[in-house]
């Protein structure tokens, strides 16, 4: 069996690449799928404790596992809906252009 | 009348508390009572406001009445009565302040004296002031007075007695000064007060040396008074500056009060300016009783200035009393001759008699002087009012050179004022003034000190009665000098003068040799009615040496001015005489101007430099206070807008600035926002992991 | 057993970094779906088959068609003129590597307190349909109207306008 610590590896890894690339990226769309990447990095940190956990008959870490799944389907449908209804507006997704709310 | 003077006085009972001593302090309250009423009164009601004066002071010498009959029974069984009533009126830890008051034969007569006299007084005045405006203000201050020289007479403690006799100094102030609007009237009112001060400095310090010395102020204490046997042989054992013992010392200090307020040389200047006042004033104050309150001082005080006398002889306080008062006798008679105004030819012939009055208690003791107070008071009093009677009737003139021929205008008043003059001369047997004088000469003939003394008052009566005949002829004989007819005066004036002229006569009667019952009252011993009393050789030459000196000076002054009417502006017959003495004995000896030379002038002088002083010393350091005040203002205003204000603004300005520098934090680009909430999650996430690793 | 592992979570990177570093937004969508898809076989690996398999019906199914969809009407295809990378990449990535550092250093340094493998376990639908009736009915519950108002929400959002507000 492979060892948890590389499960939680991997999830570290793709967090920090879906951080980078939400961070990196011009295009706001890019940045919505830097945050699903984050969001199945932290799936997968939860199902990996729940395995290797002290009681997994309990189902604790899957539960969340899949109601984060659910929320992170909505909120991808709503942040997608706001990225559509901005670029009617200004053309672009830009998000270097998008600084009108500067203080 | 062999007497030895020099025994103390036995006292057989001294009573406290009883209801005789307890109701004493109505006597003189009641009349300051009705001071108070009357100053609350309007200036209309002016019946009202004598009544009051009189209803009270009748009250009061009803109960001076009660008094004296209750001592006059206490001395028919025998004794001398003393019954005090004392209280604490402040205490100070170890020692206390006590008041009280005496009954005793002397506050008793002084009582019936003072309240009689004053009653008779009262009851002119209402005729004499009638036309006047301020009537009510008058009896508000007679009553005040009344009521003060009350207080001096019960005083059984020095400190009540200081603090009635500075009352009566206000009195009589408010009194001389009763017409203020005339400039004389307030100038002669202030000369009253400050020369009495002067005197009255010197009584406080004795004063307060007998409390230091005795502990004590009380007169007569159930053995523990100052005047007791036990502190004045403690005041004796001390001695004092100049040979004196304490007694003597304390002694002089307070003659020297009397020395003001009696008006002996050199405190002597006020009485004559005091004639400003009204008559019924010059004739209750100045007359009667205030300046008779200086000699009865020295009579409370008695047993302190007679105590430690030598081998007989006399002590240094006593002496110091008879030389005052010998010679203020002589000065004031020689002074009375060569003045012009009625009224103060009888203030001088006051201050005379007031030094024959001390004279009288340095060597003869208290009884002699006492007795020659009290006839005093009577034909003093009488003349006065005749005189005031007289001005009254010349429509307020007062110089006797245009006054004259009212023997016929005014009938009443000439006979009065005869007797009272007759009595003030000493004319033999039939006045109460020949036997009371007598008896002071009496005294000073067997003095052991000097002789001198014998001398001058002999020769101060034959000036008296000099100068007594010249007033009465120049006022009552010849012709009528003034412009209108003069007339009587109304019988509320008049019936005063009979009253007091029956006195004037009557009262030689308790002080003859035949019957010496004024001074067994005040002795305590009983009087017999003894004939041979004037067979004693001595006192039959003394009685024809002084009769020759009056009447020496009656037939002297009658033959100069009798039946001469000289013409208002003629000058005076001894004025042509001899002019260089005249000039000097009017202008009164020169003392006011000497005073006015040295003491006044210094006195202007020292005024001159605490102006100075306070003009530009005092006042240079307040403005210099305030100058430094107000650069503090400026420095601190220039600090608050400049320092304080200055940091807070810029305090401002930089945290504006500081606003200004983080809003470029707000980019509005959500990528930075998401940078750094990335980078702080970090590193909470690091400090969270490995601090609780560690 | 452990050899599977290493080419499922090679996938799974590679396609997530595909998904981050490609110019082509479209290229970037579809490695998306690849990374997913590994994910889901990792989830398989794990024992948790009904959460791959939510995985693959949700994310695949679902999420990445709805990118795919953003894309192409926001015209995501074509190449913006400064480039795909934002002014200060620099500090973003720096940022990223911090975060794995810390990610990283944590979970080694804590490798022998991890717990060790247990046996076979069975996570079988029944017992996953109970658990949410039973112990997570309120938050099935809460999830369902979150799903319902976000469904709302992006119809409203994503609407156009009928005034001509364009």
């Amino acid at each position: 069996m492979t060892p948890l610590s590389s499960y939680l590896l991997v999830a570290a890894l793709l967090f920090a690449v879906g951080l980078a690339g939400s961070l990196t990226r011009r295009n706001a769309i890019l940045v919505l799928i830097g945050i699903e990447l984050m969001l199945n990095a932290a799936n997968l940190n939860l199902i990996a404790f729940w395995r290797y956990g002290p009681h997994p008959e309990a189902l604790t870490g899957m539960m969340f596992a899949i109601f984060s799944i659910a929320v992170a389907a909505a909120e991808a449908a709503v942040g997608l809906g706001l990225v559509i209804h901005v670029h009617r507006h200004a053309h672009t997704t830009d998000l270097d252009a998008m600084n009108r709310m500067k203080g | 009348m062999q007497e030895d003077f020099t025994q103390p006085i036995v006292i057989a009972t001294q009573c406290y508390g009883t209801f005789a001593a307890r109701i004493l302090w109505l006597i003189p309250a009641v009349p300051m009572m009705a001071a108070g009423a009357i100053a609350l009164l309007k200036q209309s009601h002016r019946k009202s406001s004598a009544l009051l004066a009189i209803g009270s002071l009748s009250f009061s010498l009803f109960l001076a009445l009660f008094e004296f009959a209750y001592v006059v029974s206490g001395w028919a069984h025998g004794g001398r009565t003393l019954e005090t009533f004392n209280f604490t009126w402040i205490q100070t830890g170890a020692s206390n302040v006590e008041l009280g008051w005496v009954l005793d034969p002397l506050s008793a007569i002084m009582l019936v004296m003072v309240t009689f006299v004053g009653l008779l007084i009262f009851i002119y005045s209402t005729g004499y002031m009638e036309r006047d405006g301020n009537y009510t203000r008058f009896f508000c201050f007679l009553s005040l007075f009344a009521g003060a020289m009350l207080g001096v007479v019960i005083a059984n403690s020095l400190l009540l007695l200081f603090m009635c006799w500075e009352l009566v100094g206000l009195t009589s102030y408010l009194l001389i000064g009763f017409w203020y609007q005339k400039p004389s009237a307030a100038a002669a009112a202030k000369k009253a007060f400050l020369t009495t001060r002067v005197g009255d400095v010197f009584f406080l310090l004795g004063m307060v040396w007998l409390f230091a010395q005795s502990g004590t102020l009380l007169f007569y204490s159930n053995g523990s008074g100052s005047m007791e046997a036990g502190a004045l042989a403690g005041l004796l054992a001390q001695p004092a500056a100049f040979g004196l013992t304490a007694a003597g010392a304390i002694g002089t200090l307070i003659f020297a009060g009397a020395v003001g307020k009696s008006g002996q040389f050199p405190l002597h200047i006020w009485l004559p300016d005091a004639m400003e006042g009204p008559t019924p004033v010059s004739a209750l104050i100045h007359a009667a009783t205030m300046v008779a309150a200086g000699v009865y001082l020295i009579a409370r005080v008695y047993p302190l200035m007679r105590d430690g006398a030598l081998n007989g002889g006399s002590t240094a306080s006593l002496s110091a009393v008879t030389w005052v008062g010998a010679f203020t006798a002589v000065f004031a008679a020689l002074i009375a001759v060569a003045q012009n105004d009625i009224k103060r030819i009888l203030a001088y012939s006051t201050v005379s008699q007031l030094g024959y009055m001390m004279a009288g208690l340095g060597m003869g003791g208290v009884a002699v002087g006492m007795f020659h107070l009290i006839t005093h008071a009577f034909f003093k009093a009488l003349l006065f009012l005749g005189a005031g009677s007289a001005i009254h009737g010349c429509h307020e003139e007062q110089d006797i050179r245009k006054m004259g021929g009212l023997r016929s205008d005014m009938p009443v008043t000439f006979l009065t004022y005869a007797i009272g003059m007759l009595a003030l001369c000493g004319f033999p047997l039939l006045f109460s003034g020949f036997w009371s004088k007598d008896g002071i000469l009496e005294a000073a003939r067997h003095w052991s000190v000097a002789k001198a003394p014998f001398y001058m008052l002999v020769f101060g009566a034959a000036l008296t009665a000099f100068y007594m005949t010249r007033q009465v002829a120049y006022v009552f004989f010849g012709h009528w000098r003034g412009q209108k007819p003069a007339h009587e005066s109304p019988a509320v004036m008049t019936a005063p003068l009979a009253i007091l002229a029956f006195f004037a006569m009557a009262l030689g009667l308790i002080g003859t040799p035949v019957w010496p019952w004024f001074r067994a009252f005040l002795e305590g011993r009983a009087a017999g009615f003894d004939p041979r009393g004037l067979a004693e050789p001595g006192f039959l030459a003394l009685m024809c040496i002084s009769a020759t000196a009056v009447f020496i000076g009656l037939a002297l002054g009658w033959r100069l001015y009798g039946d001469r009417s000289p013409r208002a502006n003629e000058p005076d017959i001894a004025e042509k005489a001899m002019p260089f003495v005249w000039r000097w004995l009017r202008d009164r000896l020169y003392v006011d101007e000497l005073y006015e030379a040295t003491v006044i002038a210094f006195y202007r002088q020292w005024g001159r430099a605490a102006d100075w002083l306070d003009r530009w010393f005092w006042g240079g350091a307040v403005d210099g206070v305030a100058r430094i005040f107000r650069e503090w203002a400026k420095l601190s205003k220039f600090l608050d807008a400049n320092v304080v204000d200055g940091c807070f603004d810029k305090g401002c300005d930089e945290l504006s600035a500081g606003g200004g520098l983080l809003s470029r934090a707000q980019n509005g680009r959500a990528q930075s926002y998401l940078r750094i909430l990335a980078l702080a999650v970090a590193a909470l996430a690091a400090i969270l992991i490995w601090s609780c690793r560690a | 057993m452990s050899f599977v592992f290493y080419p499922i979570a090679a996938l799974a990177v590679a396609g997530g970094l595909a998904a981050v570093l490609l110019k082509n937004t479209v290229h970037c969508a579809l490695a998306l779906t690849v990374a997913f898809a590994g994910l889901a076989l990792l989830f398989l690996q794990l024992d948790a088959q009904f959460a791959g398999f939510a995985q693959i019906l949700v994310y695949i199914g679902a999420v990445a068609i709805l990118v795919v969809f953003a894309i192409l009407l926001t015209r995501g295809s074509e190449t913006p003129r400064d480039g795909v990378y934002s002014r200060h990449w620099t500090s973003g990535l720096a940022i990223a590597a911090g975060v794995f550092a810390v990610l990283g250093l944590a979970v080694l340094q804590s490798a022998q307190v991890l717990p060790h493998e247990t046996g076979t376990i069975k996570a079988t639908v029944m017992q996953i349909g109970n658990a949410l009736v039973a112990r997570y009915v309120l938050a099935l519950e809460i999830v369902a109207a979150l799903l319902t108002t976000a469904t709302i929400g992006a119809v409203i959002v994503a609407t156009h306008e009928k005034d001509g507000a364009e």
